[in-house]
């Protein structure tokens, strides 16, 4: 079957790609696209390691396909500094010690970004059921939890 | 936290790691993220059946197909010889790890790999897979520990008699090997108790679950040279077992560690990376192969599930006068569980005068067990530790003031033959009993538990070298794959010793052709024994900084001293000569001998022994019996926390882990011996809103052997909260659980089983 030439745009660039119509949009990403910062580790929704943010929306990009971003727009973890300027969430993990193999890092925090996008003072239970479905094995949540809501804090501090 | 005076710069600060930006930006570079010219997919057969005899592999389907390009099969690896490894922290027949890569004449468990392929795509390696054709001989399979030990179970290996017995059987049985530490006499020990109590215990093999899946590029070039690529705790162990296996020179593969996404022991063997070598021979083409998440279930190894039954008796004063287990540990489908850590740990956080523990090593038609955190001490120490907590109760006595009778002390000798320099139980028994949490008030439902843990720690081989770089920065090049932090570590002890800034030293975890050999990422060594050998080779470093300045001043080098980063004259005798700083010195180099480096390899000895001491409440709904964790506290003696964050992180993560093990999970089985939840979504492990946060109290007795104080952390936290859990649990119900883990229907029939 022919491949599907689709047109999106990803971090903020127009972007074209060759895929078959069955394949995910993870693997586009990581194997047409080259954007390797985007995990797999369940290919079935279960760990988030695999979030992106589709049209705004946070997804698993394991359970979309990737012509189903065509005309779309698709944020990605290598999308979220601005230049050399971490987001400050990237920073708040690197001063809080929030990642240990840092392989869920990546999905844990486009998803904390979309939770701060929405709710700049979120309780540590809405942190905690917002990050349910980002899987973390080495930390107990604990400082991914703390380093989420630290900046939070910051960032209603910089905006009062 | 306790304050230390302040006797370093660096060490015990909380600095950025250096591999941290990467990691945060996804730029990080994980086993599955290379992608080489000209690269293919790789995929595996696996067995569907639990136990089956391969009558034939007809793989003739699968190599027509367009884009398929290699297909193997046992028949190609060389037989491997029967000897024995160390495979992580256990030890492992080579032949059992060959036929475990892939199997030859028999599959022995569900997800055992027959057949491998390598195909331009994915989608043609998958559909090549399907066209491979095994037939089987299905054959009776045995599951159950207990089930498995008796005269009438099927018998996985004919050639298996029971070792650690007198005479040798002369029947082959799936008991691999008994084993039994002890000391004192513990029927006089049960004599004189007051109150004895004996449970039997069960707890089901649970997985390391680590985020990233197995992943490896390999390509072997038509000069016999590889280059492998891949997610290890050890590139050093995936060199020699890819050697030994596929009988190639070592010197021929070169091993690079690709950033590990969690491993928690897993990765301390080979699975696909001797399948990918061998796929890339016969398509002389790079082969990359990535296990898919059932893959990892169904295909690597958990820890063990057991059966066990501790006796303990105390007298009315609470001090224990004997201990008594015997251990049933399932070894999966090849010998080698880890039972033996398992009965020297179980009893060790007390200082006893009567223990014994008898274990045995049995096979069973499970996928073959690995590392995993502290191998085999949670198992036995949840047992005891549950006891011990019984004793108390009944007794009357708080069940910290109960371990602080009994706690193991500087001089205590434990049952498997060590007697114990500086350790730090009873101080972590101090700061849990010194905390907020153990003051809280409960309400209804709700209970608190205790429990302490014990777990060696190891040195072993590191290897390290400081290069001082033209501009006063520094190279640091280590062996040591990096699976937390480590990296951070090893920077701040080389910032230490050289006395500079820690953000002028880049340390590089390289390949195997760049240093020497390594031991695994594994047993809580790397800290203790890589940072040992970093010590020492920014001690050479500086000690070669000396000499130059020395000839530079033309003094004896004992006339030079190294303080805050400079040579400076020892003293006024020497002359008067302006300090020279680190930069300085590396920006004459050339003129004073050349270029400056330090090495170290060793092998490193005096790992210190840790102990903690965890609190954990609960609340069970009595309808639903469901387990609400509500507060965590995990106490440790970590010797000396190099970057503390670190630190406490390897606490959290551990009673995570530990909490996930007592109440959620545990591998299922369906009637024909196959894995019924090989998923994140049947499989649960803790997630973000099952867990509250976790207070983690590091307590500091300096391991006098390491120049820093440090002992190994990673382990210990795993083991305490199966039993914390299981004791909150039982002040919350006033019922005794002796299986784990604790799901709601499990509690509510004990319950019921009590009503």
């Amino acid at each position: 079957m022919a491949k599907q030439h689709i047109t999106t745009t990803i971090n903020g660039e127009e972007s074209e790609y060759l895929c078959e119509a069955q394949e995910t949009l993870l693997d586009v990403l990581r194997d047409q696209v080259g954007l390797t910062g985007t995990k797999e580790g369940c290919s079935s929704g279960d760990c988030g390691a695999c979030s992106v943010m589709l049209d705004g929306v946070l997804v698993c990009s394991c359970l979309v396909l990737g012509v189903e971003a065509e005309g779309k727009t698709v944020e990605t973890i290598e999308g979220m500094a601005d230049g050399d300027e971490l987001h400050p969430l990237q920073q708040k993990f690197l001063e809080e010690a929030a990642l240990q193999c840092g392989f869920c890092t990546p999905g844990v925090l486009v998803a904390a970004k979309a939770l701060l996008d929405m709710n700049n003072n979120p309780t540590e239970t809405e942190v905690r059921y917002w990050l349910a479905g980002n899987l973390c094995r080495c930390t107990g949540y604990d400082k991914i939890i703390r380093a989420v809501m630290d900046t939070a804090a910051d960032m209603r501090g910089a905006s009062a | 936290m306790n304050e230390q005076p302040k006797q370093f710069k660096w060490v015990g600060t909380r600095t950025i790691r250096p591999d941290g930006v990467d990691k945060v930006t996804g730029r990080a570079m994980y086993g599955a993220d290379l992608t080489l010219p000209g690269m293919l997919q790789g995929k595996v057969v696996r067995s569907p059946h639990a136990h089956a005899r391969i009558i034939s592999i007809d793989t003739s389907a699968a190599e027509a197909l367009t884009g398929v390009k290699a297909v193997v099969t046992a028949a190609d690896m060389p037989e491997a010889d029967s000897k024995l490894v160390a495979a992580g922290e256990a030890m492992i027949n080579f032949r059992d790890l060959a036929h475990n890569v892939i199997a030859r004449d028999k599959v022995l468990y569900d997800g055992h790999a027959v057949a491998a392929v390598a195909a331009t795509t994915n989608d043609i390696a998958e559909r090549a897979a399907a066209l491979i054709k095994v037939k089987y001989e299905v054959l009776p399979h045995v599951i159950d520990v207990l089930e498995a030990m008796k005269d009438d179970a099927p018998v996985l290996h004919d050639n298996m008699f029971t070792g650690g017995v007198k005479p040798k059987p002369e029947k082959a049985s799936n008991v691999a090997n008994r084993v039994e530490f002890g000391m004192g006499d513990v029927e006089a020990g049960f004599a004189a108790a007051d109150l004895i109590i004996e449970r039997k215990f069960t707890t089901e093999p649970v997985h390391q679950a680590y985020i990233e899946p197995h992943a490896v590029v390999a390509d072997m070039g038509q000069d016999g040279k590889v280059d492998v690529w891949c997610s290890s705790q050890g590139h050093f162990m995936v060199r020699s077992f890819c050697a030994g296996l596929l009988k190639i020179d070592m010197s021929k593969i070169k091993v690079s560690a690709a950033e590990i996404g969690g491993g928690f022991g897993g990765k301390t063997t080979v699975y696909l990376e001797p399948l990918a070598i061998m796929l890339s021979r016969k398509a002389g083409r790079p082969v990359r192969m990535a296990m898919s998440r059932e893959e990892v279930f169904r295909g690597s190894g958990p820890t063990s599930g057991a059966a066990m039954t501790v006796k303990i008796g105390a007298t009315k004063d609470g001090r224990i006068t004997a201990g008594d287990a015997t251990l049933y540990f399932q070894a999966g489908a090849f010998p080698g569980s880890p039972v033996g850590p398992a009965c020297m740990t179980a009893f060790t956080p007390y200082n006893l005068d009567n223990v014994r523990v008898v274990g045995f090593d049995v096979v069973s038609n499970r996928q073959k067990v690995v590392a995993y955190r502290a191998p085999g001490a949670p198992i036995s120490e949840y047992a005891v530790e549950s006891i011990v907590d019984e004793l108390a109760s009944k007794l009357g006595i708080d069940p910290i003031d109960f371990r602080t009778k009994n706690a193991a002390l500087e001089g205590t000798k434990a049952a498997y033959g060590v007697t114990f320099g500086a350790i730090g139980m009873q101080e972590t028994l101090d700061a849990a009993k010194a905390t907020e949490h153990y003051k809280i008030p409960l309400g209804p439902n709700q209970g608190r538990g205790v429990a302490s843990g014990f777990w060696f720690n190891i040195g072993g081989e590191s290897c390290a070298g400081i290069r001082i770089n033209e501009d006063g920065t520094v190279a640091l090049s280590e062996g040591s794959p990096d699976i937390g932090g480590s990296r951070a570590s090893m920077a701040i002890m080389a910032a230490e010793v050289l006395g500079i800034d820690v953000n002028k030293v880049k340390p590089t975890v390289v390949d195997t052709d760049a240093i020497g050999y390594h031991f695994v990422t594994g047993g809580s060594r790397v800290t203790f024994a890589t940072g040992m050998a970093v010590v020492d080779a920014s001690k050479a470093v500086v000690d070669e900084m000396r000499a130059r300045v020395a000839k530079v001043w033309e003094v004896d080098i004992e006339g030079v001293v190294w303080e805050d980063g400079h040579a400076r004259p020892a003293s006024t005798n020497v002359g008067d000569f302006d300090p020279m700083s680190l930069a300085e010195i590396a920006a004459i180099a050339n003129k004073t001998g050349g270029p400056i480096s330090g090495h170290a390899d060793i092998n490193a000895k005096g790992a210190g022994p840790a102990f903690g001491t965890h609190i954990c409440d609960v609340e069970v709904d009595p309808e639903t019996g469901f387990v609400t964790v509500l507060r965590y506290t995990a106490v440790q003696d970590v010797g000396r926390a190099i970057h503390p964050g670190y630190v406490e992180g390897q606490l959290q993560g551990g009673a995570a882990q530990g909490i996930g093990w007592a109440l959620n999970e545990a591998y299922i089985y369906d009637k024909n011996g196959c894995v019924d939840n090989p998923g994140f979504l049947d499989y649960r492990v803790p997630v973000a809103s099952d867990l509250p946060m976790i207070d983690a109290i590091l307590v500091e007795v300096p391991n006098p052997t390491h120049p820093f104080g440090v002992r190994g952390v990673g382990e210990v936290p795993i083991i305490p909260p199966l039993a914390a859990v299981n004791n909150a649990v039982a002040a919350a119900t006033g019922t005794r659980f002796t299986a784990l883990p604790l799901s709601p229907p499990a509690i509510l029939a004990g319950m019921a089983a009590k009503n």
